[in-house]
């Protein structure tokens, strides 16, 4: 589903990652972890398109098409789904219209008839009752006013209605309590399927106790350094990231 | 100026008035770029057309018998006009007041009047409905003497100012409306012009002690005409007055418009000023705060795209303590267009314990829209508070990814943002038919941004 080869990219003309190859297959679930600095985000914000990061080499490939090519709504309408660290706030936008305008754009582009109001709230319900959000927030601003733990099961939320192919959860666990990380876990699990990939950026160990992962990667200095299974999570979180810090640069 | 055909009592009050006001324009000329007030519009082009003959007066303006249906109805092909659930809908077209466009309480039919002079004009006096009780309304040229003795023309100042002396020269028709109870519900004026006409639109609001009541002036048209309004608003004691003015005139049209509220004890006043249409717009609005207590909303938003020029100028006047006023507008501007907010808040010495606060906000769609943003506040006493603050900026680029990054197209997220810019002024509109249609001409604008609610 998704090769990436050799990619070296950054932002603002500081180049972050240094060549990452890595390889995600349809239905699989990939951890990537590292600690700050390393390169995580970067690279999450690279595969969606966020304006200012620049690819400077290499190659992303979305089922067989080039993503590095597309523009922003056009990964997404093709099914990459970003939950971003930090959701922004966009006051005067109406949440549940949003949401409404962008399902309509992405079913238009896979050549599905479009939602009416009625039919899409009958689906927002749906999806609603599996991050456990309550019903007001969809008559609300996007994210504004919203808990830091709210707007990340919004982002969830936003997921499960949009369905996609590949979701690229960047540090989505970042600040929950353990409540708001089980509802997280349990939308991210809700979409697994052998036809849906995902991949989890993660600092902590602690999100893929629910959400258990096909393979574990470990990114240092802009590079994937070491990957495993899931006991290569557990292991990180015994040992911390000076271990492999270590262990990499002795192998250099 | 003409004389008056009419026979109503009005009419020599009117007349008078008028013709000082005509001896004054003379005096005072068209206003040019070296007065600090008009520095950022030229109405040189206006003045040459005019001049020259271009814009005629609608051939009924001296009064009965109307003008021909073609000059009367022709326009209202516009189909933006009207709104729904209004009291009562007073159409004029080309500044003349149009009977059979016109409706009251619901009804298509207006109420005959009691007069000889065969004009259909309202007659409210003894509601069907309770809720518009207390309300009555003539056209200019029917109101009662005493009204227009009282009140007409003794806000808007034509001695200074002189757009406000040439329509008050010119003023033969409009709307007086007068409340003395509590009205729920709206009552909406209706201008409409078309290529050719001169008009002088001229309304009087007076809403006595205790008083509610919401008007909406809507000014729209087709092709190149001249549109030179003034509405005078009076807010007895007590008083609560919602007033909207929704300039929506042809892209190739003038619209030069004043409104003047003035303000008693602890009356209160929303006044909210949208500029969506008109080539070249100046738009006044000026308040006295008159009486002890007396709070005012001022909110403005202007939208411009092309090459439409739309100058906003208020003036706040704290002229007794106690009184406070909250001013915002909201500016979106894109295309080759310039946009100009220039207001002014006046505490004076006797004025403690004023609150007020204004801000302007503007967002540039292009690089080549220009706005000029001048906000001002002379404050002659101590013992107030006061802030004030403006802003120009683009549209913000993590939103607009945020957006984008679910699937929403560009353009269309632009649009949406640009309606949430614009949406703290028109979620705040009381009155649901105007929200309505402020959307739907900003729709017309932003085709895929405006439909949310």
């Amino acid at each position: 589903m998704l090769e990436i080869k050799n990619l070296h990219a950054g932002i603002d003309g500081k180049e972050i990652l240094h060549g990452l190859t890595l390889s995600v297959g349809t239905g699989e679930v990939h951890a990537i972890m590292g600690p700050n600095g390393s390169g995580k985000s970067t690279l999450a914000n690279v595969l969606a398109g966020r304006p200012r990061y620049s690819v400077t080499a290499g190659s992303v490939t979305y089922e067989g098409k080039d993503l590095l090519s597309m523009p922003v709504e056009e990964r997404a309408r093709e099914g990459v789904f970003l939950a971003m660290q930090y959701p922004v706030e966009i006051p005067g936008v109406n949440n549940i219209y949003f949401l409404k305008a962008a399902l309509n754009s992405v079913r238009k582009h896979r050549g599905e008839e479009e939602l009416d109001a009625l039919e899409f709230l009958q689906l927002a319900r749906q999806k609603m009752k599996v991050v456990d959000l309550d019903e007001a927030f969809m008559n609300r601003a996007v994210n504004e006013g919203f808990s830091g733990g709210e707007k990340k099961r919004n982002e969830i939320f936003q997921m499960a209605v949009l369905d996609p192919k590949l979701a690229i959860l960047d540090e989505t666990d970042s600040g929950l309590d353990i409540d708001a990380l089980r509802i997280v876990a349990g939308g991210v699990n809700a979409l697994r399927s052998e036809k849906h990939s995902v991949l989890v950026i993660t600092h902590y160990q602690r999100l893929l106790s629910y959400l258990i992962p096909d393979f574990v990667h470990v990114l240092a200095n802009g590079r994937i350094v070491k990957s495993g299974g899931k006991e290569l999570a557990e292991e990180l979180e015994q040992k911390g990231y000076e271990w492999i810090e270590q262990e990499v640069a002795a192998g250099a | 100026m003409k004389a008056a055909v009419n026979s109503a009592p009005a009419t020599e009050v009117l007349q008078r008035i008028r013709e000082q006001a005509g001896q004054r324009f003379a005096q005072l000329g068209w206003p040019t770029t070296h007065l600090e007030e008009w520095q950022y519009t030229n109405l040189q082009p206006l003045q040459s057309r005019f001049e020259a003959g271009a814009f005629r007066e609608a051939p009924c303006r001296t009064g009965f018998p109307a003008c021909p249906e073609e000059d009367r109805l022709e326009s209202l092909s516009y189909t933006g006009g009207t709104l729904r659930g209004a009291l009562a809908e007073l159409v004029f077209v080309n500044g003349v007041y149009a009977p059979e466009a016109s409706t009251f309480a619901g009804s298509s039919v207006p109420r005959v009047p009691r007069g000889s002079s065969g004009r259909a004009v309202p007659e409210t006096e003894e509601p069907e409905e309770p809720r518009n009780r207390g309300l009555r309304i003539w056209t200019l040229r029917e109101a009662p003497l005493e009204i227009l003795e009282q009140h007409f023309a003794r806000y808007a100042d034509y001695a200074n100012h002189a757009m406000t002396a040439l329509n008050t020269a010119n003023a033969e028709d409009g709307a007086v409306v007068e409340v003395t109870g509590v009205v729920e519900g709206f009552v909406h004026l209706l201008f409409v012009g078309s290529a050719g006409f001169q008009s002088y639109p001229r309304n009087l609001v007076i809403a006595g002690r205790g008083a509610q009541i919401a008007v909406v002036e809507t000014y729209a048209g087709s092709g190149s005409y001249f549109t030179n309004a003034v509405t005078e608003i009076v807010a007895g004691d007590g008083a609560v007055v919602d007033h909207y003015k929704l300039e929506s005139e042809s892209l190739e049209a003038f619209h030069i418009g004043t409104v003047h509220v003035h303000q008693e004890r602890a009356s209160s006043v929303t006044s909210r000023s949208i500029s969506i249409g008109g080539g070249v717009v100046r738009n006044d609005v000026s308040v006295s705060l008159a009486g002890e207590g007396a709070s005012l909303v001022l909110d403005g938003l202007f939208i411009t795209a092309g090459t439409q020029h739309v100058d906003n100028h208020t003036l706040i006047d704290h002229v007794v303590p106690h009184c406070d006023s909250i001013e915002l507008y909201k500016g979106v501007l894109d295309g080759n267009s310039r946009g100009i907010f220039d207001g002014r808040i006046i505490v004076r010495p006797d004025a403690q314990k004023t609150v007020s606060r204004q801000n302007n906000k503007n967002l540039l769609l292009s690089d080549t829209a220009i706005v000029d943003s001048k906000p001002t506040l002379e404050i002659s006493n101590d013992d107030v508070k006061c802030n004030h603050g403006s802003t120009i900026g683009q549209l913000e680029e993590e939103p607009l990814f945020y957006l984008r990054s679910r699937g929403i197209g560009e353009s269309e997220a632009r649009d949406m943002l640009v309606y949430a810019f614009a949406s703290e002024i028109v979620d705040r509109m009381k009155l649901e038919p105007v929200r309505e249609q402020i959307r739907r001409a900003m729709s017309r604008q932003m085709p895929r941004g405006g439909e949310q609610r």
